[in-house]
């Protein structure tokens, strides 16, 4: 309470606009707060971070190319990471069968797992957000049809829904331009398959909104229901999306790697973390395994790290905890 | 020898910034057969002392001082096994919500009977023979059919009854009480509240009633104690304490309390609390932009007309039309309202005052009848842009002070939005300016505008509303229940505040609440609506000494009788 | 409740034929039936005979109804990929993929439950951090990541369980077991395990969730204020209040189990639909895929209907007459 302020308002205003004040009320906020004092979820997001830098910058981090075909020999092939007896030091994390780096493939590999599984939620949210504002604000029929597609596709696990779609696009599309559109293919698919979370979220929280009062205010006021939906309830209804979000990406990423191992996500001219563990795997009967194992070992770390800071930014959100 | 002494006790909360003291030296005493009451506005620490008596805080506040006694054995510091046994057996608690303390997924006996059976040596047919006998002592029809019923099959009041039923069922000595009317209707408050002191002279239990309501007090207890800020400020006999208070704090607390017997100029203000508002800047009204009202066409008659107005709602849909079920929430309403006046319209929840409210707003469109503002028929219009001169002259003030602002948007913006949208202002300068008078003249001075809704309270937040209403300078103020969720203290002032606006911007009113006594202050006519239609018209004192219809002799006498408070401070206007 | 039954049985019924619309679509205008069937030395001629008896020129709807017919009577035409009837065919591996699915499914309800009622009763345990934590990896590792470690220490490194294939089976006649040999079992378990996992934290997480949010509510309070046991309160207050939502959605889970098969059957080459159905998914082979959609989409329409039956029959408020109050 703030009743004794004799400031006069230009005082005031100086001191609460631009970056300064967002950033004021960011560290004063309880979110911060939660963060400072949860070492777990500073270290996910430290590592999450490295990750997501060094997969951007694979380029220029990796000690090799992988795709460079002059840059690998076969007299390379199946070397053991570096800790272990025969390994080499070039090759921190081991070679595969034809020679290549696998700590450079884990880097190139993160970027696509990345690139797809943030694709598939920016589409995801694409859809889903203004199919839920629109489904809980106009309510009626509109609603009905949303929700009835939205219930009967909830029936079915994503993964299934993603393995169709791309089954589908393999069967219409000719093979070269399916390997080229492989990658839409993917991000169309797994995005398809997971509109829903976020259309029934704000779909929810848009429908709270719409019987508050200061939602009733501005339609005495006279303004439309458009510009209401998009100002007014619009902003109040993110919160409960960004945790969503960082859940889904988390499920965008292991959809994406199930399905490349199974041999039907990514084209293998651009390996994903999921196509490495799968030719990695055939190696494992013979003891070769850190082929297989390396990738999947990062793709545990980058999954765990981002639920870790899903989780967190759950429990800092939810305003019953506090 | 009391039967629950409370000693000294203090319950601290710690909290990420710092520690927060909930209440403390409070010494408190209950006997048999007797009623005490705890009264205090918000965060007052009232609940907090019954959540530590039962040994049920919220965590993490404990309780850092002090000791409760139960006939002279101390109970705070007994291990949980001792203190689970003493609760419901030998200390009852009754909390405020009737509609979620019961189970939804089980009977009422098997919640009825698994209470009596934990505590009391009976087996389960015995149990259910004393559970029937317990709800018909309270009021339940049929008990016998009626406990093998789900609670969402009671309506509230009964299910109320059913927690005091709970409350009472392995015969403790003491009751606490938490609230226990507070989320019911007017009618049936009087009747729990029977109830309860019955029950409380019967069985010879010792009762606290934890309310924020000057009007239970003064109703069923014996003695009272006032709190504030976590401390008792006063304590003593009913009668004493609300006719005689020596406190300033209780005496001031009193005088805000609107009086169903009289009409008071204005209600005085409440000291300890808020700053009571910045003084207000004096505005020269007549040359200042809230002035302008004089683009308005000048009228001839009634600014308001309502005719024959009906609103039905589907309640459930359903493909053929015979299985479709409707509400009629309003029928035939039809009344006027003049110019400069203060029109009441008063009703239990339920009764559909709300939604005529709405329907004149236009955020329903009514499903017959007419309504007539400002020369102009607003059901004829046929497009929005038709609507939206009319509505600069119509505003609204509504009830939650929490939900009625656009948390994300800055005071500035809130109350700037209704001038942006007509095009009133020629630049964002002069919009500016306009909102920072706006905010002076309601009193929260011009930083304010910077601020965000969180940053203010409930009172603050409905002035802010207030602002917002007044930024088209319309001429008819709708206010829906404006103070209904406010602590007494607060609505006095905000009640002020609308009071001063009403004479010197010479708005027309109308003001809507479940409250008699305070539509006896604000109101120069009422409407006494029921059940979707409305029952009498006339001029507030002539419904209050004479009034016709039987509803509204029945919601007379369902007033609080709030004679025992002391008259002390108040200036009654004299009735013209 | 009559009506409620029926009006959901009419609603599976518009979903499976919706999902049946969606296979024959796929089916018939995926690739080219007739090129998929015939070798190069068709002529055209013979070509257009073959589309005219197999009634490929019929209207849309005829072909939709004959589609629909078949697929009820089980015949979904032949596999391009292995030249035999598709129904044969999912017959053949429809045991193999629900024992497995079954044991899995009796796994995660048995243990993730019990272990979600315990890690939300002692929130601050040792062991409920653990659980907790095992979790939050459990959700993270993908499923095939979790059968290729499995099969890597306890096939590889300690070579004590099959990775692949069934093992030995047992002819019942229509169904082939393999619960009844010692080879058989031992094959089940590194699957049904790896198959579990994922929705064993998912059920784990989402009752803990769940019976933590009842512990918070009004009528939780009102009990410990009437002294009634702790034991009594957290079992028969606030975990049937709690089985409510959670029925719903493991329900859901439980069908997703299916679905997440077919990762299970590739990692291990378990003969199963789910194996069927990726060969065919790489093998464009457009029967099998239509004839497993329509498969598992009636799997997953049952189930979701009797998820529905129970959610009324759990939660009072869903049947008893509203109208009865009587009485302020």
């Amino acid at each position: 309470m703030s009743s004794n302020t004799e400031q006069t308002y230009e005082a005031a205003a100086k001191e609460r606009t631009g970056v300064s004040d967002v950033l004021r009320r960011f560290f004063d906020s309880d979110l911060w707060f939660s963060f400072r004092h949860s070492p777990v979820a500073i270290v996910s997001m430290a590592v999450s971070i490295v990750i997501v830098f060094s997969a951007v910058f694979a380029h220029w981090l990796a000690p090799t190319n992988p795709f460079d075909l002059t840059q690998f020999d076969l007299l390379d092939s199946e070397i053991p990471p570096v800790w272990m007896a025969d390994g080499d030091s070039r090759f921190l994390l081991g070679t595969d069968d034809q020679g290549r780096d696998i700590f450079s493939t884990i880097l190139y590999g993160s970027r696509i797992s990345l690139l797809v599984g943030f694709a598939s939620v920016v589409f995801a949210m694409a859809i889903g957000i203004p199919l839920g504002l629109i489904s809980g604000y106009y309510g009626g029929h509109v609603d009905s049809v949303i929700m009835r597609i939205a219930d009967i596709q909830l029936s079915f696990p994503a993964i299934l829904i993603a393995f169709l779609i791309d089954g589908v696009a393999r069967g219409i599309l000719p093979r070269d331009v399916h390997d080229e559109m492989a990658l839409y293919v993917l991000v169309f698919a797994i995005g398809i398959s997971g509109w829903v979370q976020y259309a029934r979220t704000v779909r929810g929280s848009t429908m709270v909104e719409k019987n508050k009062e200061y939602v009733q205010a501005a339609r005495v006021i006279g303004i439309r229901r458009g510009p209401i939906l998009v100002r007014h309830i619009l902003p109040n209804v993110l919160g409960p999306v960004l945790v969503i979000a960082t859940i889904h990406l988390a499920l965008a990423i292991i959809t994406e790697a199930t399905l490349s191992f199974l041999g039907v996500g990514v084209p293998v001219t651009s390996p994903s973390l999921g196509t490495l563990i799968r030719v990695g795997y055939d190696y494992l009967f013979s003891g070769v395994w850190w082929i297989t194992i390396m990738p999947g070992v990062a793709l545990i770390i980058l999954v765990l790290a981002i639920n870790l800071v899903g989780d967190w930014l759950r429990d800092a959100l939810n305003p019953k905890l506090r | 020898m009391a039967l629950l002494d409370i000693k000294n006790l203090r319950v601290d909360f710690p909290t990420r910034r710092g520690v927060f003291t909930a209440v403390e030296h409070v010494t408190l005493a209950v006997n048999p057969g007797e009623i005490l009451g705890c009264v205090g506005e918000s965060g007052a620490g009232k609940s907090t002392i019954g959540n530590a008596v039962i040994g049920l805080l919220e965590p993490p506040g404990r309780m850092s001082e002090g000791e409760i006694d139960l006939k002279d054995k101390r109970i705070d510091n007994l291990p949980y096994e001792a203190i689970r046994k003493i609760r419901g057996r030998r200390i009852g608690m009754i909390f405020q919500d009737p509609l979620t303390s019961l189970n939804p997924l089980q009977t009422i006996e098997r919640q009825l009977v698994e209470t009596i059976v934990t505590h009391l040596p009976m087996n389960e047919t015995e149990a259910r023979k004393k559970a029937v006998g317990l709800l018909e002592r309270v009021g339940i029809p049929e008990p016998d059919i009626r406990i093998g019923q789900y609670p969402h099959q009671f309506s509230g009041g009964m299910r109320q009854r059913v927690v005091i039923a709970l409350a009472l069922c392995a015969d403790p000595e003491v009751i606490i009480a938490d609230e226990p009317t507070t989320a019911l209707d007017v009618s049936i408050q009087a009747q729990i509240l029977d109830l309860m002191r019955e029950l409380c002279r019967e069985r010879q239990v010792g009762m606290i009633i934890i309310t924020h309501d000057m009007g239970v007090i003064a109703d069923i207890t014996d003695r009272v104690a006032v709190m504030y800020h976590g401390k008792v400020v006063e304590e003593g006999p009913t009668k004493k304490i609300l006719g005689n208070p020596d406190h300033p704090y209780t005496q001031s607390l009193i005088s805000a309390v609107p009086r169903p017997d009289i009409r008071l100029k204005r209600f005085p203000l409440v000291e300890y609390i808020e700053s009571a508002g910045k003084a207000r800047k004096e505005l020269d009204i007549a040359n200042h932009w809230l002035g302008k009202v004089r683009e308005f066409e000048a009228m001839e008659g009634p600014l308001l007309r309502l005719q024959d107005l009906h609103m039905r709602f589907v309640t459930r849909n359903a493909i053929l039309p015979r299985d479709r079920r409707y509400l009629d929430a309003v029928k035939d309403v039809s009344f006027e309202i003049q110019q400069g006046e203060v029109f009441g319209l008063v009703g239990e929840s339920g009764s559909g005052k709300s939604t005529v409210a709405r329907m004149i707003a236009g955020l329903y469109k009514p499903t017959g009848g007419k309504v007539f503002f400002a020369g102009g028929e607003l059901t004829a219009l046929k497009k929005e842009r038709e609507r939206d001169r009319y509505r600069r002259q119509m505003q609204m003030i509504f009830q939650d002070p929490y939900s009625s602002l656009n948390p994300r948007m800055r005071v500035l913006d809130i109350v700037a939005e209704p001038i942006r949208f007509h095009n009133l202002a020629s630049d964002r300068k002069e919009t500016e300016s306009i909102v920072l008078d706006l905010l002076e003249h309601v009193g929260l001075g011009a930083a304010a505008a910077v601020k965000y809704p969180h940053e203010f309270s409930g009172g603050q937040r409905q002035r802010i509303s207030i602002a917002r209403a007044l930024a088209t300078r319309p001429r008819f103020l709708i206010c829906d229940e404006p103070t209904s969720a406010l602590d007494v203290s607060i609505q006095a002032q905000i009640l002020n505040l609308l009071k001063d606006l009403q004479e010197e911007l010479g708005l027309t009113m109308l003001f809507i609440s479940h409250d008699l006594p305070v539509i006896r202050q604000m109101c120069d006519r009422v409407g006494v609506m029921r059940n979707g239609k409305l029952c009498e018209v006339a001029a507030t004192e002539d419904l209050f000494e004479n009034p016709q219809h039987d509803y509204s002799k029945h919601l007379l006498d369902l007033m609080p009788k709030l004679d025992v408070l002391s008259h002390e401070g108040l200036e009654v206007e004299e009735t013209n | 409740m009559v009506s409620f039954v029926v009006g959901r049985f009419a609603q599976s019924i518009i979903v499976m034929l919706t999902v049946g619309l969606i296979a024959f679509a796929m089916f018939r205008f995926v690739g080219d039936p007739i090129n998929n069937m015939v070798g190069q030395d068709t002529t055209v001629e013979q070509r257009e005979e073959l589309r005219e008896s197999l009634g490929l020129n019929d209207p849309f709807y005829v072909q939709y109804f004959r589609f629909a017919w078949n697929a009820v009577q089980g015949e979904f035409g032949q596999s391009y990929f292995h030249r035999r009837p598709v129904s044969e065919l999912l017959v053949e591996r429809l045991p193999a993929t629900l024992e497995l699915s079954m044991i899995a499914a009796v796994l995660a309800l048995a243990l993730g439950v019990p272990a979600g009622v315990y890690t939300a009763l002692n929130r601050n345990g040792i062991i409920s951090n653990l659980i907790m934590s095992g979790s939050l990896l459990g959700v993270s590792i993908p499923t095939f990541l979790i059968g290729i470690i499995l099969i890597l220490i306890f096939g590889v490194v300690w070579r004590v369980l099959p990775t692949f294939g069934r093992g030995d089976v047992v002819d019942l006649g229509w169904w082939t077991t393999g619960f009844l040999t010692a080879s058989g079992l031992k094959s089940l378990v590194l699957p049904s395990i790896t198959l579990a996992l994922f929705q064993l934290t998912l059920i784990m997480r989402l009752v803990r969730a769940e019976m933590l949010e009842v512990l918070r509510t009004d009528f939780i309070k009102f009990a410990r204020a009437r002294g009634i046991l702790t034991r009594s309160i957290h079992f028969s207050h606030a975990l049937k209040n709690s089985l409510v939502p959670v029925i719903t959605i493991t329900g859901l889970q439980l069908g997703s189990i299916i679905a997440f098969a077919i990762i299970t059957e590739t990692v291990f080459q378990w003969p199963g639909m789910g194996l069927l159905f990726i060969q065919a998914v790489l093998e464009v082979d457009i029967p099998v895929m239509a004839a497993y959609l329509v498969v598992i989409g009636f799997v997953f329409v049952f189930i979701n209907f009797v998820v529905d039956i129970l959610y009324f029959v759990v939660d009072p408020r869903l049947r008893a007459d509203r109208a009865g109050s009587g009485g302020h």
